[in-house]
């Protein structure tokens, strides 16, 4: 023993919960399963929408009514959304150093993310079911 | 110029690294995908305004559809294209495969010149450039709309 202990909590207790959440290889492998369902429905996406939208309002409409069109939307944009909430997670922990700005950002990307699928599905629902 | 004052050696920090193709790519990685983060807004706001009628649709579209509006469209395109092929890369190092320095150095060029012109490319197609529509898709009835095509 080099120092006295300044208090009760032994070296061990001081740096129990520190460091990683153990939860690292979750975060890679959904980051990944999540990218790979991006690779079919990102160009499926474009490709069909692109369509959509020269149409304008009416051609819009039809193709976010249809069935397929619906449910493969979601899909799109849920994945999307999952996946880039794992990445901006990744960004605000690497350059944001500060623990209240950090959590703050962590927080609101979480919100922004679960905000912008909640808009979607209100949007795909509401056509569909109308 | 800082308030370090902690005298032993520093891990080397990006400012002394030489450049290289790989090390652009990665953080063009990063790049594009905070593009896509803001540029899915427009996708879901276009989603709600197609829910919410035209009274939300058109103002989105003719915003949209200013020059402003179609560059930021545009730089979206190329924003999607890069970080969707370059994912692609990124699983196939993860897998443990071109991790050779020289072939990840030229795939990542590729790469790059890749998603740039699959992104002219979508809007050449797509009839997304004023007077160009290869595949018919406004309707105009013109391989290449003219003039004469109003």
């Amino acid at each position: 023993m080099s120092k006295p202990q300044e208090t009760m909590r032994t070296p061990l207790g001081k740096v129990r919960g520190l460091g990683s959440a153990k939860h690292g290889a979750g975060h890679f492998i959904t980051q990944r399963v999540s990218a790979i369902a991006l690779i079919f429905l990102v160009p499926w996406f474009l490709i069909s929408l692109i369509g959509a939208v020269r149409g304008g309002y009416d051609s819009a409409l039809t193709w976010v009514a249809d069935p397929i069109n619906g449910v493969l939307t979601l899909l799109a944009v849920g994945a999307a959304l999952y996946h880039m909430r794992l990445g901006m997670q990744v960004v605000v922990e690497d350059y944001i150093a500060k623990h209240g700005a950090k959590n703050l950002l962590l927080i609101l990307n979480t919100f922004v993310c679960v905000g912008l699928f909640a808009a979607a599905a209100y949007a795909v629902l509401k056509i569909a079911i109308a | 110029m800082s308030s370090w004052t902690d005298k032993r050696p520093m891990s080397p920090h990006v400012s002394i690294w030489k450049w290289h193709m790989t090390m652009a790519s990665s953080i063009l990685h990063r790049i594009t995908g905070v593009g896509n983060y803001i540029g899915i807004f427009i996708v879901v706001a276009w989603l709600f305004a197609t829910a919410a009628g035209p009274d939300y649709y058109e103002p989105l579209a003719s915003i949209v559809g200013t020059i402003w509006g179609q560059l930021i469209l545009f730089g979206f395109t190329l924003s999607i294209s890069y970080h969707l092929l370059n994912g692609i890369r990124h699983l196939v190092m993860d897998a443990g495969r071109a991790l050779n320095p020289k072939f990840a150095s030229f795939l990542s060029g590729l790469v790059l010149v890749l998603s740039v012109a699959l992104a002219v490319a979508i809007w050449l197609l797509a009839g997304l450039v004023p007077g160009v529509d290869p595949l018919n898709i406004t309707g105009t009835g013109n391989m290449i709309a003219t003039g004469a095509a109003q």
